[in-house]
């Protein structure tokens, strides 16, 4: 099953900035996809196309079945409930813990509270966090934090995983650690899409890679 | 249903939240929504008093006839005999000149000055209870009286009732107006609270959005909170109304003492209370309803 379709798809962000240009990609349901490029190359602006963050300035982009260009705005929480978003900087809640932090996707949904509370444990202990449930966010390390934010983009159990340089922080340890959640995800049936710079990660899993420059598809 | 409900009740309990979070800011800003309420409220208390007091004091409209002096008995009956004949009057009565004599000589402080009259200079009377209340009316048949012969004058008598109830109209005007502007400083204070909010839960809202919050979540506390805060400060007003009456009252009591009357300012029923409290949280709502509309639109968060 085909889950995210881009056909020809260009970005150019107001003052003429052309992050991407002429995109054509599918990414099947339960693939594990590397986008690779440096910094610069347009590899955030593709996952934000993905999750409705941005709109495309020409071509369209199909997240099952519906059109991210022509989705009415109150539309959008609903498309995105059915990713997890992972990102570079975490975007965790410093004004609460690390558990009251992987309940909020579920509170967003409505879910009820003490089957949520049982989901958000088992994403604790899936990223090895549950004994630091109680623990503030700001007191974590880099590495803790970032599988805190995967903890919440899983909690909801997601189809589509979209990480953004999940592992640009942190030590090569750590990295490995990162990648090797990915990869059980995948295994378990998640589509994968991961954005990185960093070759080692992608030949450790060997993925299907999508390499891009200068906004462009490299082949 | 059970989700909305639930929904629901998750941001009324997270918009409580966060008023306990910041409890002396928010003390503040519910005190002066409730000092800028109480203002217009306490007037409406004193007006609705005096309202009362006019409607309990309200004589059933009357006429006063009176008579040339030199009308005959004949010609006082001719007038008796008209007004029994004119349809469309609730009654009248008959005051003799000598009766009403006795009256001003009884009443206190004037005895001497009728005593020292050498004669009586009053005239004949009749005073007629008219059917209609209405000016208009009241003014046709003031007028129709003082044409018939040997009348020399005719007075509406409840003329000084009408002045009050159009004065306590006035009154009721101010106090409308000045209700809406103060109406409009509480929206004022809601908006830039929640403003403020909006600006401190700035990260919230940006990852609530990415993770597929829609807007009526995000808004929902928010709104909740504008409530609670005008509720707060309805009841805060109540209050102090209260505590005000409470010092006017007392203050009342020598001198109701010294009228021999019980003069007492009695509080809002209960559901004007409660009609004033709902105002103050449908302010407070709409004031937030503004600020979330405006200001999270304005940082591209919605």
């Amino acid at each position: 099953m085909t889950q995210i379709v881009l056909s020809s798809v260009s970005k150019r962000y107001p003052g003429g900035h052309d992050a991407l240009a002429n995109i054509t990609l599918t990414v099947e349901t339960g693939e594990l996809v590397f986008i690779t490029g440096h910094s610069g190359a347009g590899k955030s602006t593709l996952l934000k196309l993905m999750a409705a963050i941005e709109r495309p300035t020409t071509g369209s982009v199909i997240v099952n079945g519906q059109n991210i260009g022509t989705l009415r705005a109150r539309g959008i929480p609903f498309l995105r409930r059915n990713f997890g978003l992972v990102f570079q900087d975490h975007k965790l809640l410093f004004d609460r813990n690390a558990f009251e932090n992987v309940m909020l996707p579920l509170d967003i949904t409505g879910f009820d509270r003490r089957e949520g509370a049982r989901r958000a444990r088992a994403a604790l202990d899936k990223v090895g966090l549950l004994h630091k449930e109680k623990a503030r966010p700001i007191t974590l390390s880099g590495g803790e934090q970032q599988r805190l934010c995967i903890a919440r983009a899983i909690v909801h159990r997601p189809a589509v995983l979209l990480a953004d340089e999940p592992t640009g922080n942190l030590d090569a340890e750590y990295a490995a650690e990162i990648a090797t959640l990915f990869s059980d995800f995948n295994l378990v049936g998640v589509t994968v899409v991961l954005a990185t710079h960093d070759a080692q990660l992608a030949a450790r899993l060997n993925p299907r890679i999508i390499n891009i420059r200068g906004g462009r598809l490299v082949a | 249903m059970r989700a909305w409900a639930s929904a629901h009740r998750r941001a009324f309990i997270s918009a409580f939240a966060r008023l306990a979070a910041s409890p002396l800011a928010n003390l503040l800003n519910i005190s002066v929504i409730g000092i800028a309420l109480a203002l217009p409220l306490g007037f409406f208390v004193v007006l609705s008093n005096l309202q009362g007091l006019a409607r309990n004091l309200k004589p059933q409209p009357e006429i006063s006839i009176f008579l040339a002096p030199e009308a005959t008995a004949a010609e006082v009956r001719i007038i008796e005999l008209r007004l029994k004949s004119r349809s469309g009057l609730a009654g009248f009565r008959f005051v003799p000149r000598a009766q009403a004599l006795e009256q001003l000589k009884s009443r206190a402080g004037l005895a001497d000055v009728a005593a020292g009259l050498a004669g009586n200079p009053l005239p004949d009377a009749f005073v007629v209870i008219a059917g209609a209340s209405d000016a208009a009316a009241l003014e046709t048949l003031r007028a129709e009286f003082a044409a018939w012969p040997k009348v020399a004058e005719a007075h509406v008598d409840s003329d000084w009732a009408r002045r009050l109830d159009g004065l306590l109209a006035v009154g009721r005007y101010a106090v409308l107006m000045l209700a809406a502007a103060l109406a409009l400083a509480l929206a004022a204070i809601t908006f830039n609270t929640i403003r403020l909010q909006i600006l401190t839960q700035r990260d919230e809202i940006e990852v609530a959005k990415l993770i597929g919050a829609t807007d009526g979540w995000i808004q929902r506390p928010f709104l909740y909170f504008g409530g609670l805060i005008g509720m707060a400060g309805g009841i805060a007003a109540w209050l102090l109304t209260a505590l005000a009456l409470l010092v006017f009252n007392n203050q009342l009591g020598p001198l109701s003492s010294l009228y021999g009357v019980p003069l007492e300012l009695a509080h809002l029923a209960w559901a004007d209370s409660l009609f004033a409290l709902l105002f103050a949280a449908g302010l407070g709502w709409f004031g937030a309803w503004l600020s979330v509309r405006r200001h999270l639109s304005a940082h591209n968060l919605v």
